[in-house]
């Protein structure tokens, strides 16, 4: 039975006692606890299901490798699953749901996998069993799988998260990671030279395990020189301190993210949940400590085993007793401070096993003269299965697992050994040392990450080093401060020695297996990875079937793969390979350890970036017009444009109609601010161009205007535009709504890069504008109109301002530059005025516009009107494999010029190839609209049986202006076969059926623009 | 993240302000080449474990391309320098070849 006890309990506060509910059921803990302190003291051993089998299991660990005690915490828009009971502190009203059972926690149907199926679920049966037949994955595995398996359920998509997270920005000469003794001592040793230190601790609390373990440091108690040096460091005004604030990852050049859990403990506190750390370190000093491993013996996942240290924790940190009758298995002298620890807080110590034949030290004799039975060269055989740890089975280390004896426990301390916390050290790159005496990877300091300057940029302090001992991890940490300080560019410093009082430890021994020779039932019972049930027996079995490289056992088992990425489980997963391989573990060698640490929360990786500040909107000057006037938005790049502008009972769709008929028959305003203008000027400005078009712009005559299609390097269409050449050394070109950035961006790149000789500057000058397309049979009237208003202004006559030309002037009284351009084959002015006139014209316009039927429209009229006339859209007939060929565009590809980019590429055999499907319309059969992206079908199957494609639908339409819908498409030989009806499936099943035409549906010879 | 120095602004600056431009000091080519040439020079890129050079636009901030060499095993920045350069700077290819003895220029060696 798990109680709590009547005394100890260093971090709780016996006055203020706390009530919160687990599954529903009220129980009562302190401030203080942690969630697993907490249960534990209300004898809740049980608290999950297993991933695979559905096991009992409970809480493990005190800390963040905790594997089994994963719940689910709030309710609503603050549910999340997965979140460890070890590292979630208690507060009133905290509700917690276990996980991964059904119907309850204490029956679970889903625990036949275990009692029934185990030899049918070893490792890499996923891969093995759902081959065949198909249809069983689809109605039979998938669902059983995805109902059994699978961690706690995702939260609901419809409820927004209830809390708000920040980033916050930090530069240090040294960052400290960890905060117990080892990272303090480090710190205080850098920052007595000056240096700016920052030091995060994960835990509520500082010191580590120090407290717990005992020992004294400079003649103080641990915990009192912890609370002294805390006093000094945050008495200096260059020593930052955070707890609750985890190093989550090392990066390049000494960037570190550091992941701070605000209000966690607090929910109704108010301000940011979690705060994501952006930190610059000149030097990393990573004091992460060690982790106690397990040690594999059957039933090791019984509720009610638990690591040595970690009992130790509950007893001396939160005043719990995990068992009133404790076994204690260790191989190393460390757990015998558990069976000191237990005993001091009245409980019985039944029995300490432990694997070494010579047993322990100096702490074992003490154990022993408190008269609790110490046994060496002895193993558990077995705990005996259930909900709760019931009887434990002892035997020889040295065998087999026979002549057994059986006793009575209800809870089991084991230690395999510890491990040092070598993840932020490995992460950018750090390497490993297999330590064969203390059964470890260590940090190898001569081969540390490295900076920029080639120089390393992580140390380590503490028993993150190695050792384990508080007199050498003391004089690690002083080191690591000093060297960490003095790379960081401060001053030298001898580090004086720091006094402790220490055990000396008699040598661990390595223990893989217990005992030595485990049978198979005992070592498909002996679990290796808890979170994602992994065993003994499933490594072996990884091994006999020919997987050697541990990156492929470690996928083929998934050991090390859940959500505590092997933090308990590699180093044993690792030697049982090595062994079953007949290699050496450093053979075998390690997986790579990724950040973060520890999983941290898309909230606090988002920020402050979600809802309305996502990201930053681009608005044209019109934009609040276009708002108040039933604006249907949609999103260009980080533009909003108006799609359609509804009107009071009509649908989308009516709008669009509207607007496409009424811009084809009176007058039609669109708001072409967001288009991309680029001023390319200088001596060499023309030159440059010819290169950037296919077609040739320097010898455009000043005050005209020419349609210009751009290549990549490579071919592919990739822009287009209308060039306007302004005087003798200047351009402006006109870019895709979505292409401004990316097309000056092309530009400098080749003229900063290839041709950085050439005298030409390139500036965007698409915000500088606000520009108008004012189109329609009655486009020149409004204009008219308007200058006759001003009394006077630019002449817009067909003689004056003809087709592909442009003209500064002022028309209304505002200064601006017409374009006679059209992008809809009607009579059309693209006028540009300053942006901050933009507003003010655009009202003139429509004002104006009233007695000529003046309607503003969106960007579907934009593109139905370009489709009628079968012009091509950047992004809808392209994608990055077409190439102006495809399109029929060849009279853009100019053959006078030497050079241009793409001209080098358009002979390559691929592209010249006269398969290649090419640009025709298509008109349905039956009047009705072809889906969009659908493929054309012709005769015959491909490689696969899936049957031969010849087309692809590239733009489909309803024109309202010729009653039916209309479409445009590459086709294989399209242009060759007018007239020809071919087939597009439908996903609907639809079979549709359409005739290849002429992509010039409207006005085929060029008229109405001409007027 | 890695930091450069952008050589125009004369400030170390993080990756977030920085586009990659990939490898630099292509030679390009162009119509008259062979399909070989052309090849190459679209497709064939450097992956050296070592020494290499790369071009990096300072995009959220002055806007100007330069050249990073660094290494791509150890993270180390030997230096950066504008683009307008068809091969590497004296200075640099010097402090590449004390670094990292016996390294050449153009065999994505070290």
């Amino acid at each position: 039975m798990s109680t709590r006890l009547a005394k100890q309990g260093r971090l709780i506060d016996r006055s203020k006692q706390v009530e919160f509910t687990f599954n529903g059921t009220t129980l009562k803990g302190y401030e203080g606890d942690t969630l697993a302190s907490a249960l534990l003291a209300n004898d809740q051993m049980l608290v999950g299901r297993s991933f695979k089998y559905h096991r009992p299991r409970g809480i493990v660990a005190s800390g963040a490798e905790e594997p089994n005690a994963l719940v689910g915490l709030g309710s609503n828009r603050r549910y999340e699953p997965n979140q460890r009971a070890t590292t979630t502190e208690l507060f009133a009203g905290l509700e917690a749901k276990s996980q991964n059972h059904w119907p309850s926690l204490e029956f679970d149907v889903g625990e036949i996998n275990s009692k029934l199926f185990a030899r049918f679920l070893p490792a890499g049966f996923y891969y093995k069993m759902f081959i065949h037949p198909k249809p069983f994955w689809k109605h039979v595995y998938e669902p059983f799988i995805r109902k059994s398996a699978g961690l706690g359920a995702a939260p609901d998509k419809e409820l927004v998260d209830a809390d708000t997270y920040e980033h916050f920005y930090f530069f240090t000469d040294v960052l400290v990671i960890g905060g117990g003794v080892a990272g303090l001592q480090a710190a205080k040793t850098a920052a007595a030279t000056g240096a700016k230190v920052l030091v995060l601790e994960e835990k509520s609390f500082w010191g580590g395990r120090a407290p717990v373990d005992g020992g004294e440091i400079e003649g103080l108690a641990a915990e009192d020189w912890i609370a002294k040096t805390l006093e000094e460091l945050g008495a200096m005004d260059n020593v930052t301190l955070r707890d609750r604030c985890m190093g989550a990852g090392v990066y390049d050049h000494g960037y570190v993210l550091g992941y701070e859990r605000l209000t966690d403990h607090a929910p109704e506190a108010g301000g940011p949940r979690h705060r994501l750390w952006r930190i610059r370190a000149t030097q990393v000093v990573t004091a992460t400590g060690a982790i106690e491993r397990p040690l594999s013996f059957a039933g090791n996942d019984v509720p009610g085993v638990m690591l040595a240290a970690s009992m130790r924790d509950y007893i001396v940190n939160w005043g719990v007793m995990p068992g009133q009758k404790v076994v204690i298995a260790t191989n190393n002298d460390d757990a015998y401070r558990t069976a000191l620890a237990v005993h001091a807080a009245g409980g019985e110590v039944v029995r300490v096993v432990d694997a070494r034949e010579n047993g322990g030290g100096k702490l074992a004799d003490e154990v022993r003269a408190l008269g609790i039975r110490v046994e060496n060269g002895r193993a558990i055989a077995k705990v005996k299965d259930g909900k709760r740890v019931t009887k434990v089975a002892l035997c020889a280390q040295n065998g087999e697992g026979g002549a057994r004896e059986e006793i009575e426990a209800d809870a089991v301390a084991m230690s395999g050994g510890w491990s040092p916390v070598v993840h932020l050290w490995s992460h950018c790159g750090g390497k490993l040392n297999w330590d064969a005496a203390n059964a470890h990877f260590a940090p190898d300091p001569d081969r540390a990450p490295t900076s920029h300057d080639g120089k390393p940029f992580v140390v380590t302090a503490g028993s993150a080093s190695g050792p384990l001992g508080l007199g050498a991890v003391m004089a690690d940490a002083a080191a690591a401060g000093a060297k960490a300080a003095e790379a960081a560019g401060r001053p030298a410093q001898a580090v004086a020695e720091i006094a402790t009082n220490d055990v000396a430890e008699a040598q661990m021994e390595a223990v893989w297996f217990m005992p030595a020779k485990a049978d198979i039932q005992l070592r498909m019972k002996s679990w290796l990875d808890y979170q994602n049930d992994v065993k003994v027996s499933d490594v072996q079995l990884a091994a006999r079937e020919g997987y050697e490289s541990v990156e492929h056992t470690k996928r083929y088992t998934t050991l090390g793969m859940a959500t505590d990425q092997g933090k308990l489980s590699n180093i044993n997963g690792l030697a049982v390979l090595a062994d079953s391989l007949n290699s050496e573990i450093p053979q075998v060698g390690t997986t790579t350890f990724r950040p973060p640490y520890h999983p941290i929360s898309m909230g606090a990786i988002g920020g402050e970036a979600r809802g309305e500040v996502f990201q930053p909107l681009r608005r044209t000057p019109m934009h609040d017009w276009h708002e108040a006037n039933g604006a249907d938005f949609e999103p260009v790049g980080h533009w909003r444009r108006p799609y359609a502008f509804v009107r009071g009972g009509e649908s989308v769709h009516d709008a669009v109609n509207r607007e496409v008929r009424n811009t084809r028959e009176n007058l039609g305003l669109l708001d072409a601010s967001t288009l991309g203008k680029l001023v390319v000027k200088g001596p060499d400005a023309g030159k440059f161009l010819d290169m950037m078009y296919t077609n040739m712009m320097s010898n455009l005559k000043i005050g005209k205007c020419r349609y210009g299609l751009m290549c990549s390097e490579n071919g592919f269409l990739m822009d287009d535009g209308v060039v306007a050449r302004i005087d003798e050394d200047t351009w402006l070109c006109h870019t895709t709504t979505g292409g401004a950035e990316r097309i000056h961006g092309h530009m400098e790149e080749w003229l900063q890069t290839e041709w950085y000789d050439w005298k030409v500057y390139v500036t965007n000058v698409t915000e500088q504008l606000a520009q108008v397309a004012v189109v329609g049979p009655n486009a020149r009237k409004v204009l008219e109109k308007l200058n006759a208003q001003a009394g006077g202004g630019m002449d817009v006559s067909k003689e004056a301002l003809p087709f592909m030309e442009w003209r500064d002037g002022e028309i209304g009284g505002f200064k601006a530059r017409a374009y006679r351009i059209s992008f809809s084959g009607e009579l059309s002015y693209e006028i540009a005025v300053s942006a901050s006139e933009g507003q003010a014209f655009w009202n003139a316009l429509y004002e104006a516009g009233k007695e000529f039927g003046v309607m503003p429209y969106g960007t579907e009229a934009l593109h139905i009107l370009r489709a009628e006339k079968g012009f091509i859209m950047i992004g809808d007939e392209t994608d990055g494999t077409v190439i102006p060929q495809d399109l029929n565009l060849q009279w853009a590809l100019s053959k006078k010029k030497e050079d241009f980019l793409g001209k080098r590429a358009h002979t390559r055999s691929h592209m010249a190839d006269p398969d290649r499907w090419k640009l025709v319309g298509l008109e349905t059969v039956d009047g009705s609209v072809l889906p969009d992206g659908a493929y054309a079908v012709g005769n015959g199957v491909n490689a696969n049986g899936q049957k031969n494609t010849i087309g692809r639908v590239t733009s489909t339409y309803y024109s309202a202006n010729l009653g039916r819908g209309i479409a445009m498409g590459l086709v294989k030989h399209g242009p060759k076969r007018m007239g020809e009806i071919i087939e597009f499936p439908g996903t609907d099943g639809t079979i549709y059926k359409a005739k290849i035409v002429d992509p010039v549906f409207y006005d085929k010879e060029g008229e109405k623009q001409n007027v | 993240m890695l930091m450069l120095h952008c050589p125009f602004c004369d400030e170390y600056v993080e990756e977030t302000e920085l586009q990659a431009g990939g490898e630099a000091h292509l030679k390009r080519f162009g119509p008259g080449s062979s399909d070989d040439e052309f090849h190459d020079y679209l497709f064939t890129r450097e992956n050296p474990k070592g020494v290499h050079f790369e071009l990096w636009r300072h995009i959220n901030g002055c806007g100007k391309w330069f050249i990073a060499a660094r290494c791509t095993v150890t993270l180390e920045v030997f230096g950066t320098y504008p683009a307008n350069c068809t091969e590497p700077p004296q200075w640099i290819k010097d402090k590449i070849s004390e670094k990292r003895p016996g390294w050449t220029w153009r065999e994505f060696a070290g």
